[in-house]
């Protein structure tokens, strides 16, 4: 197949608008102070658009369009709300082609990725809890025969939700999905990074969303973030991003005694027992795949398996086939399908990368694969393109310690179960982990004794709706995914009723 | 701020965008931040907009010209332990943000770069 046309380019199946303001009650708003900034294209570095720079002023205004909309759409039948979102979902559907192309543009990642994932996964996601809601139940408890405690979902109301690059459509819609169907009014504030994708998603879906219940502020962190973060009108802030403006946002609900989900990222370990080599068949080949998937969104993924853990009986064996399989990997245009790996998102995600292989090498990391920026030419010029690196060293170097973000593994060898387990656990975080190994006994001891959310068996990097996703230890705060997510959006009523006419006797 | 070896330091790029920052906003702190995103990168924030504690280092205190107060630049304590055989430089390149710190609007983003220390600095330290 082809490659698809750059976006508002002749033959493209998109275009982006030249200007985004921000979306406010169903309409686009200017910047209060008529500020806005230039957005650039990861292939290329060039800008494509420029978006409202959003300041406190704007979060009060959107937050004004949310109150006034929360109270008729938390009244909405489940019915009602899972019926939009199914229709958002099949307008998705009839446009997954050009959002596809949308987020590539715009996140630098390949189209392969985000026609075969990003897009399908938001379509699923939507669906998924409009069943979600549509199923949910209630609970009654008989305390005795003549009192009865009734627990009903309320939503919380309006709430904030601020969303990382890495995904800029399927994150989005991780924490639109559970709040929309919970009833709730929302916030977002896309990152800066990435501030474009929502608002070509809002041009093919805004028609079927009632006025002030979805709202995007855009603008930066410090002058849009903040002040939504730290605003005592929203119920609740959901952010996706690293420790410290973490600790910030929950440093800021806690001055409101509001609640926060933190999904703070990782250094998930990714496990090979030596039975993974004891024959050279399909699973063998797919625990080489699960390997390489530290390449996956070039390796901006919270969970990207950025420690491969190697079992000395085929240490050496396996390792040069996954060298061997990485070097396949089609590093390209982002809108070529035939491209595996595009773009870094951003030049100071660039330079981070680059400055972590520099590190590496200086603490005696070996580079077996990669290692530098790959300056592709042509019209990719100035784009932020790194190879696919594999480092061999020691669990205690800094390239295994801390996330680098980038298509960069650290390899080193363990000797047994126990060893495996005991590097697994050496980190600060705890998102995700793989465990590859024909054995069952042995994947479910090490899944249950990793400390991490998700324990990725014999496969990686699937994100079903139904699967709930979040981190142990430094990695976050609660859950995305799976219906126990609308509880993350929901109050818990219980009324508690008598029906004996007769008192207690205390007075 | 002594003559002896020390953690951090900084660039001249550095040095110039935290007296700019630090006109416009006031005394300012650094916090190294972790995980996915933006994190393993350095967050400039207000002097005291985030409450450090029990969990936090001082990793070393920035003597910036022009500025009159130290500059603190802060990481968690379990980040640091993995951290501590290495001496940072914090840099600036061109960028785009982001969390809450204070210079991404300038189209700039402060960075951190890496060197181990000598055993001579370790003894020293």
């Amino acid at each position: 197949m082809t490659r698809y046309a750059n976006p508002g380019s002749d033959g493209a199946i998109m275009a982006y608008e030249s200007r985004y303001d921000h979306w406010i009650g169903g309409e686009y708003v200017p910047p209060a102070k008529g500020q806005y900034f230039e957005n650039p294209t990861p292939v290329n570095g060039q800008p494509f658009t420029s978006i409202a720079r959003g300041t406190a002023e704007d979060v009060e205004r959107a937050l004004d369009a949310a109150h006034a909309a929360a109270p008729a759409w938390g009244r909405t039948s489940a019915a009602e709300r899972a019926g939009i979102l199914n229709k958002l979902a099949d307008r998705m559907e009839e446009n997954a082609e050009a959002l596809a192309v949308a987020e590539s543009w715009e996140n630098g990642k390949p189209v392969r990725e985000t026609l075969a994932a990003d897009i399908p996964l938001a379509i699923d996601h939507f669906r998924y809890f409009a069943g979600a809601i549509r199923a949910q139940e209630g609970g009654l408890a008989e305390i005795d025969s003549d009192t009865v405690a009734y627990h009903f979902h309320e939503p919380l109301g309006v709430v904030a939700q601020i969303i990382p690059w890495n995904f800029p459509i399927l994150m989005a819609v991780w924490k639109l999905a559970p709040a929309l169907a919970a009833g709730n009014a929302v916030v977002i504030k896309p990152a800066e990074q990435t501030p474009a994708s929502i608002h070509f998603w809002l041009s093919l879906v805004a028609d079927l969303l009632p006025p002030g219940v979805v709202n995007v502020v855009n603008g930066f962190g410090v002058e849009a973030g903040k002040p939504l973060a730290s605003s005592p009108r929203v119920a609740k802030v959901a952010f996706t991003g690293e420790t410290t403006t973490g600790r910030l946002i929950m440093q800021y609900a806690s001055q409101h005694l509001k609640p926060v989900t933190l999904e703070l990222g990782g250094k998930s370990p990714n496990i090979f027992f030596d039975d993974v080599s004891s024959a050279d068949d399909d699973f063998y080949d797919k625990a080489l795949e699960g390997f390489t998937m530290f390449a996956l969104n070039q390796g901006e993924v919270c969970t990207c398996p950025s420690r491969a853990l190697i079992q000395r009986g085929h240490y050496r064996e396996f390792l040069d086939a996954a060298v061997n399989r990485t070097e396949k990997i089609v590093q390209g245009h982002p809108l070529d399908p035939a491209t595996m790996i595009g773009a870094q998102a951003s030049n100071d995600q660039l330079e981070k990368i680059l400055s972590y292989l520099d590190i590496g090498r200086q603490e005696g990391a070996e580079v077996l694969t990669g290692g530098e920026r790959a300056e592709l030419g042509g019209e990719l010029a100035g784009g932020y393109y790194v190879r696919p690196t594999i480092l061999e060293g020691r669990n205690d170097m800094r390239v295994f310690q801390e996330e680098i973000f980038g298509p960069v593994v650290a390899v080193t060898g363990f000797d047994g179960f126990d060893d495996a387990i005991s590097l697994a656990n050496d980190t600060l975080y705890g998102l995700g982990a793989g465990v590859w190994t024909r054995d069952g006994s042995t994947a479910y001891r090490a899944g249950r004794a990793i400390q991490a959310g998700r324990v990725w068996t014999n496969c990686y990097h699937a994100y079903p709706a139904h699967a709930a996703f979040g981190g142990y230890k430094s990695s976050g705060i609660g859950r995305e995914n799976h219906k126990m997510m609308l509880d993350h959006y929901q109050q818990t009523k219980n009324l508690l009723v008598s029906y004996s006419p007769k008192k207690v006797g205390f007075f | 701020m002594g003559t002896g070896p020390s953690r951090v330091t900084l660039t001249p790029a550095a040095a110039q965008l935290i007296r700019q920052l630090r006109g416009v906003h006031g005394a300012v702190m650094f916090h190294q931040s972790g995980g996915c995103c933006d994190g393993s990168a350095p967050m400039c924030f207000p002097e005291g907009e985030l409450v450090t504690g029990e969990g936090d280092v001082l990793v070393g205190e920035l003597a910036v010209d022009g500025v009159d107060e130290p500059v603190g630049f802060w990481m968690s304590a379990e980040q640091f332990e993995r951290w501590r055989h290495t001496h940072l430089t914090l840099d600036v390149v061109p960028g785009r943000g982001s969390g809450f710190s204070l210079e991404a609007p300038e189209g700039v983003r402060f960075l951190i770069r890496s060197r181990l220390l000598t055993a001579e600095e370790l003894e020293g330290l």
